[in-house]
């Protein structure tokens, strides 16, 4: 895979991971026109598109576009569902996950997709796998922050 | 926000300068500590934004550094932020990731899971093939962690290295072998990614695995996998996905590993039934690996039955892959398109632009001379909705492709290929107008037909002249004013006037681009050779004389000189002329006076380019461990190694150039020998005459040594050397003698050359120096032509064997002297006669007075490293130290072995093995010395055309002294070239001195690479259809008998390993492949003393490197 982006229908980037390297101008405009080409795209259209030299698979949930970059030999239909794979672990963990999950917690969105995604391929499918580590992760960290703040309330006391 | 960030440093740093009471200090240190770890969450706060921020385009660069501070300082959450932000911040380029390397270093070595996990995670996205040796040990050794995530990040983190830097993951493919096997699934589903890299790379090194992935498939398939691995119900898809795609490649073209895989392939055909885009992800990969792998009757009807299921779907998505794979299938059963082609039909004109693109593309691949005008048509339909600039250019190139193929009429081919240069506007590839102005210019068998379409195309252009307030695309015009120039001559009912006046015209236009109008004028300039008329010429050359573009300048100034006097006109510029060759002086022989004097100033020797980029290469090369040597004792060397290198005569240069002036001198002699007709492809065609002669001479020697034993052997050998000898002696006796005695003995040499190569007019154009060459190897098995000097050259030679091979005999008879008889000790004078009996009776003609005075202790010790390489050679064969093919290698075609390098200590072997699915390159290494070779290393460089199935470094630990090892490199081309060179270098240890390096280089050809391709005519024919790059070209061919056609083509067999497939009347197909597995078919039609010859191949290079070693045979048959 060469790059995700997820962008809402006003044509603003929620998230974006790259999995090549690309300068940030070329970035900025990959994502412009890209998304200008998406968001023109009727509902019922295919999924799949073939633009410059690349694949582009995206899917719309609710007012979200997920949008790939794949590689020539890749499957488009297993790409389809790797989004919704990843869509499906958003839900879990944030629960009837929205927009405005995104938006707010958006690095959590990252660490999950980092979770389920590797260097561009996938690393766990299994659901429960992904957010075992991610729940784990984040038991941690707040194991860490803790005693910090009983050092707080020292300091303040 | 930009401001909290840009105080953070001051809100960062602990105010030493607050006044606290003695009291509360203890008080204010936690104070101060917690606020700096509240600073620290703070900061994490701030990167999340400025994530955010940069996400939304704005400008956060400022931000980085803090970035990778919080990565390297914070504790566990904010290690996490901080990496994400640097990995999302950065990229594999950026400067500030040099600081974050240490700090990956430490989380890898952290007993903290999760610090370890993120620093995989972070290595694999951002680290740059320079940054990798840094982490890649402690990536390795994760391979062996107890934890099943972290093997399976390692895996993935070095899976991603493979991607950027495959050298340097080399080492470690028999630990993929254990992901594979791991038994966590998950490992073993990351591996897979590794695998189906190095498979496709290599198919024929994983065979043996083709096993276990039947296997694990079958598992997966018949669901023993945990359920957590399903998806949708369906058992680890993205795992059954990998397989198939690993197994497609196994079994492509592979008949017997293919038997293996359709049981599994089955089974996973019939499993997929529930209607999920998941089941229809698995099936699509089945078809294509069905369909790819070696053909079986009832799996590709299943196959197709399925393809059935996705072209028929309502669903947009399933019906673009079902059309998509038809594309795919249709290149072995056409008959599947005649099922659906109603739904073809209709997908033309589907609503999505995709889905009707993909249709169309699908067309494309099943147009013949039936359809082309209606496919043609629907494409440029599409062609004029799209703007898409990529779809423009990759459809313009297969309209203008079919056209040229499958044009029903003159008409046609004349419209769509306007229509293509309208559409194509400027984005048009500049080879689809230049391969139609061909076209045009070349014509075809019949001279009325061409003039007809020649006509038909004036006719259209001053049609489209006509209309005023049309902009046409520069390229448009461009190919208009050519063909107006050019053919004008043949519409006689209008007057050239009025065209020159209407390109004049068009001339004016500010919307024309001076490129253009270059054009333009060139085309006026050819048809005032048609008129007399010269009114507009003053307005022309008025405007354009005094042009800022000198292009333009000198367009016009050439019109002026052309009108003025007729006579040159005509000569320049004669009528329908444009494709008869020109004679051109290729080897700009006029310059050689200038050349001359330039060297004569002290000007460095031209080099051709790619012995300038071997040098810099070697210029590159890392660390040099040895000391310097005396200049002119390495030079010969080097430059003896060149000049067998490379075939171009120039590239002695090298060796002139650590001499002096009169050595340039003596180039730019060998320059002007250089004859007009010299083309340097012609080159290759003298080296296969050479190796030819050489292979004789092996031939010769070979049996020699069969039915005789000692001396006729040994002679031959000694005077093979030669060749070599005299080079390095030529180097040397300049050296110490000066300038006189190297002509006088570069001159002999030259005049025996000729003698020899009277006949060949190809040895013509050689530079002097390497006619000296071709003479000695031509002189190797008559060894009475050798001239009196060579003899001499020979006898000195001799005294180097003898006094060389002195030290190496003595170790051999009596090994109790080995530690004190070094071989430095060959370089004086302790041996005696009697010790030497043998080596003396190799040379009968020698005599050993003269050279004991020649060389007095100083000159001896200069001129022995030049020579020892040859010495070392005869001494090797005398001995029986020179290494043999083994049987093995010996049964396929091979040639003669040659020796690459040699020193004192250790001499390098090769040849090349023409196996039937590579080239072979065997290397025997041989240890001459009296003492074990330790830490010898061959390592092959491998430039971008090669490719090889195993690693190209070859270790041996220890090899016995007077002992030879082995090893062997098998070579397949990917990108096909004419020529490239291979280049090694050999380490090695003697006892615990340092490490030596020696270097070799092998030429291999394109024709090594070829194998004859066995096809029946009907393959071939469903072969040619679906082959879309072609070169077609005329050879001019002598000998117009009737069965001149198949005595060309046999030439063409024996000459380049092609397969005739079948002989027609006079036409011939014929078929080869280029190793893996690269087919180039070859359609070859005689007409009338030309052979027309039409290349097709899905490489696009091929065709034409192929075509240029068909002339090369031909061009050797007609001399």
């Amino acid at each position: 895979m060469r790059f995700m982006l997820l962008f809402s229908r006003q044509g603003k980037l929620r998230l974006q991971k790259w999995y090549t390297a690309v300068s940030e101008k070329e970035k900025k405009k990959l994502g412009r026109e890209l998304m200008q080409i998406v968001l023109g795209r009727k509902p019922k259209m295919c999924s799949f598109l073939e633009w410059k030299d690349l694949k582009i698979v995206y899917k719309r949930y609710a007012s979200l576009y997920f949008c790939c970059a794949i590689e020539d030999q890749d499957n488009e239909l297993l790409t389809l569902e790797l989004i919704h794979r990843y869509v499906e672990l958003l839900d879990k963990y944030f629960g009837s996950v929205c927009e405005l999950d995104i938006i707010f917690n958006f690095e959590k969105a990252y660490f999950i997709l980092d979770e389920f995604l590797m260097g561009g391929e996938i690393q766990d499918t299994s659901k429960k796998n992904v957010l075992k580590a991610i729940e784990q992760a984040d038991l941690m960290q707040e194991d860490d922050e803790s005693p910090r703040s009983v050092l707080e309330e020292m300091g303040l006391a | 926000m930009e401001k909290t960030l840009s105080a953070l440093p001051s809100l960062l740093s602990l105010e030493p300068g607050a006044k606290l009471a003695a009291a509360s200090r203890l008080g204010a240190l936690v104070r101060g500590i917690t606020e700096l770890a509240s600073k620290q969450k703070q900061m994490r706060e701030c990167l999340v934004r400025l994530i955010y921020c940069e996400m939304l385009g704005y400008e956060a660069s400022f931000g980085y550094i803090h970035a990778i501070k919080l990565a390297q300082q914070g504790s566990l959450m904010e290690k996490r932020v901080g990496y994400l932000a640097v990995s999302l911040f950065l990229n594999e380029s950026h400067q500030l990731l040099l600081l974050l390397v240490n700090t990956v270093l430490k989380d890898l070595q952290s007993t903290n899971l999760l610090e370890v996990c993120m620093a995989l995670t972070v290595a694999s996205q951002l680290f740059p093939p320079e940054m990798i040796p840094a982490v890649l040990p402690l990536v390795e050794e994760k391979l062996q962690h107890s934890k099943e995530i972290i093997r399976r990040k390692a895996v993935l983190a070095l899976h991603k290295f493979y991607l950027i830097a495959p050298n340097q993951v080399q080492h470690i493919h028999d630990k993929f072998r254990k992901a594979l096997c791991d038994r966590d699934p998950g490992v073993m589903a990351a591996s897979l990614h590794i695998y189906l890299l190095l498979i496709k790379e290599n198919p024929d090194g994983y065979k043996d695995l083709t096993g276990s992935f039947v296997t694990i498939l079958k598992q997966v398939v018949g669901g023993k996998l945990a359920v957590d691995f399903n998806y949708h119900s369906v058992p680890a898809p993205w795992l059954q996905i990998q397989l198939l795609r690993i197994l497609r490649l196994l079994g492509k073209d592979d008949p017997v590993t293919s038997e293996q895989m359709y049981d599994v392939l089955d089974e996973s055909l019939r499993r997929a039934e529930i209607n999920h885009n998941i089941t229809y992800a698995i099936l699509f990969e089945c078809i294509q690996t069905v369909y790819t792998v070696h053909p079986k009757a009832d799996l590709m009807e299943k196959a197709a039955t399925c393809n059935g299921k996705f072209i028929l779907s309502p669903k947009n998505n399933l019906k673009y892959l079902g059309l998509k794979a038809l594309t795919y299938v249709i290149q072995q059963d056409l008959n599947l398109v005649l099922q659906h082609q109603m739904t073809i039909i209709e997908c033309l004109d589907h609503s999505d632009p995709i889905i009707k693109r993909v249709t169309l593309e699908l067309l494309y691949r099943i147009t013949n001379a039936q359809n082309v005008t209606v496919i043609v048509q629907k494409l440029l339909e599409y062609l004029r909705e799209s703007k898409d600039e990529y779809v423009t250019i990759s459809l313009v190139g297969k309209v203008a492709e079919l056209a040229e193929k499958y044009a029903p009429n003159n008409e046609w081919f004349v419209q769509t290929m306007n229509a293509v240069f309208a559409v194509g506007g400027d984005m048009i590839p500049s080879d689809i107008p230049s391969n139609f102005l061909r076209l045009l210019a070349e014509g075809f068998d019949d001279e009325v037909e061409d003039k007809q379409l020649r006509l038909y195309a004036v006719n259209s252009y001053l049609a489209l002249l006509e209309k005023d307030q049309v902009q046409y695309p520069q390229r448009f015009l461009q190919v208009m004013s050519w063909v107006l120039g050019e053919y004008s001559y043949l519409k006689t009912e209008t007057k050239p006037e009025d065209i020159i006046e209407k390109l004049h015209c068009l001339l004016g236009k500010c919307s024309v681009s001076s490129e253009t109008k270059a054009w333009i004028l060139s085309a006026i300039t050819k048809l005032f050779r048609l008129t007399l008329n010269v009114k507009v010429l003053p307005e022309v050359l008025q405007s354009y004389g005094n042009s800022m573009d000198s292009c333009l300048r000198q367009c016009s100034f050439e019109l002026k000189q052309l009108v003025e006097n007729r006579e040159i006109m005509n000569t320049v510029l004669p009528l329908d002329a444009s494709c008869d060759d020109i004679v051109v002086d290729a080897s700009l022989s006029f310059l050689d006076g200038f050349v001359a004097e330039a060297l004569g100033h002290g000007a460095a020797p031209y080099k051709p380019h790619h012995q300038r980029q071997e040098e810099k290469l070697s210029q590159e090369k890392v660390l040099n461990f040895e000391p310097y040597g005396l200049a002119f004792v390495t030079s010969p060397q080097a430059s003896s190694v060149t000049g067998r290198q490379s075939p171009a005569g120039l590239s002695i240069g090298s060796e002139i150039s650590c001499n002096s002036t009169e050595a340039g001198i003596k180039d730019s002699n060998s320059l002007k020998l250089d004859g007009v007709k010299k083309v340097w492809g012609k080159e290759g065609y003298l080296r296969k005459r050479e190796s030819k002669v050489e292979a004789l001479a092996s031939l010769g020697s070979e049996s020699e040594t069969t039915t005789d034993t000692s001396s006729k052997t040994e002679r031959t050998a000694t005077v093979s050397e030669e060749e070599q000898e005299k080079q390095q002696l030529a180097s040397s006796l300049f050296v110490g003698l000066g300038s006189n005695n190297l002509v006088s003995l570069m001159g002999k040499p030259q005049s025996s050359t000729q003698k020899v190569w009277r006949k060949s007019k190809i040895v013509e154009g050689q530079n002097g120096h390497e006619k000296a060459m071709n003479a000695q190897k031509t002189i190797v098995p008559h060894p009475p032509q050798i001239p009196n000097l060579m003899d001499n050259v020979g006898e000195r030679c001799s005294l180097f064997q003898e006094s060389k091979a002195m030290p190496l005999r003595k170790t051999s008879s009596d090994s109790a002297e080995v530690p004190t008889e070094q071989p430095a000790q060959g370089y004086d004078r302790s041996w005696t006669p009697s010790n030497n009996l043998k080596t003396i009776k190799a040379m009968p003609s020698a005599s050993k007075e003269p050279f004991s005075g020649l060389f007095a202790d100083g000159n001896f010790d200069i001129i022995q490293p030049a020579n020892c390489r040859s010495a070392f050679e005869a001494h090797d064969q005398i001995s029986g130290l020179a290494p043999s093919l083994p049987e093995e290698f010996a049964q396929h075609a091979h040639s003669k072995l040659e020796l690459l390098c040699a020193n004192e200590n250790i001499a390098l072997f090769s040849c090349k093995i023409w196996k039937e699915d590579c080239l072979l390159i065997p290397l025997f290494i041989t240890n001459r010395s009296s003492v074990e070779v330790h830490n010898a290393t061959v390592n092959f460089a491998l430039t971008d055309e090669l490719q090889t199935s195993e690693s190209t470094d070859f270790p041996f630990p220890v090899v016995q002294s007077q002992t030879t090892v082995k090893c062997h490199l098998c070579l397949q081309m990917v990108n096909p070239c004419t020529q490239v060179l291979l280049t090694g270098h050999l380490t090695y240890q003697l006892e615990s001195s340092h490490c030596t390096q020696e270097e070799f280089t092998l030429i291999l050809f394109l024709i090594d690479f070829i194998r004859p391709l066995k096809l029946t005519t009907e393959e071939f024919g469903h072969l040619w259809l679906s082959l879309s790059n072609d070169v077609k070209q005329n050879l001019s061919f002598a000998p117009n008998a009737p069965e001149a056609l198949s005595s060309a083509l046999h030439t063409l067999q024996k000459e380049l390993k092609l397969h005739i497939v079948d002989i027609i009347g006079t036409e011939g197909i014929i078929a080869c492949q280029l190793l893996p597995s690269t087919p180039c078919l070859l359609h070859c039609r005689f007409h009338g003393g030309i052979l027309s010859v039409w290349l097709r191949s899905p490489c696009s290079v091929l065709p034409d490197c192929m075509l240029y070693e068909c002339q090369k045979v031909m061009q050797n048959v007609q001399l």
